[in-house]
């Protein structure tokens, strides 16, 4: 279990615990947070998860692959160099306290 | 308070219409309808981790099965609806409910195509994959060892095929045109498939027919191919493609053709009914044409919300598919008919491949096999408007990103 905090451009906040081995994605979306759509299911073709990794954070996230590194240039919102493809972070007790910062496209 | 929305059909559609419904905070009240037991769910895993074993049902669900309750959106489920009564703006459902919509959607979906019962389409043993319950149905028999004939070489056939040799079963597929992947692909991306399967220990047949399927007390036992030729088989897998399910506008007297017909907005020819998704046909550079993908699905849905909250819309998405067979993704964007040149560029890795395709000097699709750069910057070009030349494309040494940021 990881509590996962994702915070809107507006100022607006939504946090959850989320399940050991859901994708921040899915967990994303069930909790009804703004613009991360997830389309793919999770599989790397639409770049419609994109968030933005509290900078204190980003390294414990993981790595990132070839493919999402490729998929991150076709993002709505420019990415950063703490850009994420958010089906790719998977929950686990490390994540807990986790911020991410959803873009807004415009 | 006013009639609802009513949304006719539990997909992708229908779950993008609603999330972006909610988005724009419009105030008017949502139903949504749906045959099948569950709420909207994505159906490209159902071929692939589903099928596989390795995605549990309820991540599936697009959104959460309570998540409607919470959103104040009303759900009925198990639920078919029989009648559209669009002078009193009313729908009837199988449960002799009548129910009355202020605007309508329908987002009822495709079905597979069958084999007719002369052929053996009835026979037990014989499967579409195309819902939670069809693979509900195929699991049991689905096993290591068994025999599986796939008739069809399309994606689901390829897909399932795929899984089938990674749980051991032993799989021959048929395709009754010259090449798999036909009527999607160019020659280029069909062999590349072609020789992933064979690789993979598929018996992969094309140019073949198939007479009929065989039976023993009214259970497959295996094929017939024009031939002569018997192959055996314990069960068999039916993928040649799907058909709109738009009976219920036809008998409505909605203007039909290849699909529930609509304009730029996704407006049937009821100025109250709207569709989304495999359903409905839509004209696309001047031609009327249908597709069966989530992308679309997705778009129309989202569009459908935005029209009816007032906002100057049409629809122009770019589309864009994937498939994941084996290791190899393959992610396509554009619609390559009517190309003229399909233009092969080899990736970094040995396994990768992109085809692009060209209408004369213009860039139309790209199918892109293990390959995101490919993919990626090859959207942002086409989405630009941009045509690098074929000899640009075909030489590996240039340079996708710079394109597509020039």
């Amino acid at each position: 279990m990881a509590n996962i905090t994702w915070k809107m451009q507006d100022g607006s906040e939504i946090s959850a615990d989320v399940k050991d081995g859901l994708n921040l994605m899915e967990a994303a979306t069930a909790n009804n947070v703004p613009n991360i759509e997830g389309e793919c299911g999770g599989c790397l073709s639409c770049a419609t998860c994109h968030v933005f990794v509290d900078p204190e954070w980003y390294a414990r996230t993981g790595e990132v692959d070839d493919i999402e590194d490729t998929m991150l240039e076709m993002t709505d919102v420019e990415r950063e160099d703490n850009s994420r493809l958010s089906c790719q972070i998977i929950a686990s007790p490390e994540l807990d306290g986790l911020i991410l910062h959803v873009p807004e496209p415009e | 308070m006013s009639d609802p929305i009513v949304v006719v059909g539990a997909g992708q559609a229908a779950a993008s219409f609603i999330t972006r419904h909610l988005a724009l905070a419009s105030p008017q009240p949502l139903l949504l309808i749906g045959e099948e037991s569950y709420p909207p769910y994505q159906r490209p895993p159902l071929s692939k981790k589903y099928l596989m074993g390795e995605l549990e049902m309820d991540r599936l669900f697009i959104r959460p099965m309570d998540w409607y309750a919470e959103q104040s959106v009303s759900t009925r489920f198990d639920t078919r609806v029989t009648q559209i009564d669009r002078a009193a703006r009313q729908l009837l459902t199988d449960s002799g409910d009548s129910i009355a919509y202020d605007k309508l959607l329908l987002c009822t979906g495709s079905s597979a195509r069958r084999l007719p019962a002369e052929q053996g389409g009835e026979l037990e043993g014989v499967f579409t994959l195309r819902s939670i319950v069809d693979i509900e149905r195929i699991l049991p028999s689905f096993q290591s060892g068994k025999k599986l004939l796939i008739v069809g070489g399309g994606y689901i056939g390829l897909e399932a095929a795929a899984v089938a040799r990674k749980l051991g079963l032993e799989v021959t597929l048929l395709e009754m045109a010259e090449r798999i992947l036909q009527r999607v692909a160019s020659a280029e991306t069909s062999g590349y498939f072609r020789r992933m399967h064979s690789g993979h220990g598929v018996d992969l047949r094309e140019s073949v027919r198939m007479r009929r399927l065989l039976e023993t007390s009214g259970r497959v036992t295996g094929a017939e191919l024009e031939s002569g030729e018997i192959i055996e088989a314990d069960l068999v897998l039916v993928g040649i493609g799907g058909q709109a399910n738009s009976q219920l506008a036809e008998a409505a007297g909605l203007e039909c053709d290849n699909g529930i017909a609509v304009n730029q907005q996704c407006q049937s020819s009821d100025a109250n009914i709207f569709a989304a998704g495999d359903c409905c046909s839509f004209i696309r550079n001047g031609q009327r044409i249908r597709l069966e993908s989530v992308q679309n699905a997705s778009d129309q849905g989202d569009l459908v919300a935005r029209v009816l909250a007032g906002e100057d819309k049409s629809y122009d998405a770019l589309p864009w598919f994937w498939s994941d067979q084996y290791d190899c993704k393959l992610q396509i964007v554009g619609l390559n008919q009517g190309h003229t040149q399909a233009v092969e560029r080899r990736g970094e890795d040995p396994a990768s491949l992109s085809i692009w395709y060209y209408t004369n000097d213009r860039l139309i699709a790209i199918d892109a096999m293990n390959d995101a750069k490919a993919y990626a910057f090859g959207r942002k070009i086409i989405e630009a408007g941009k045509h690098p030349t074929p000899a640009q494309i075909a030489d590996p040494a240039t340079d996708l990103k710079a394109i597509a940021k020039s």
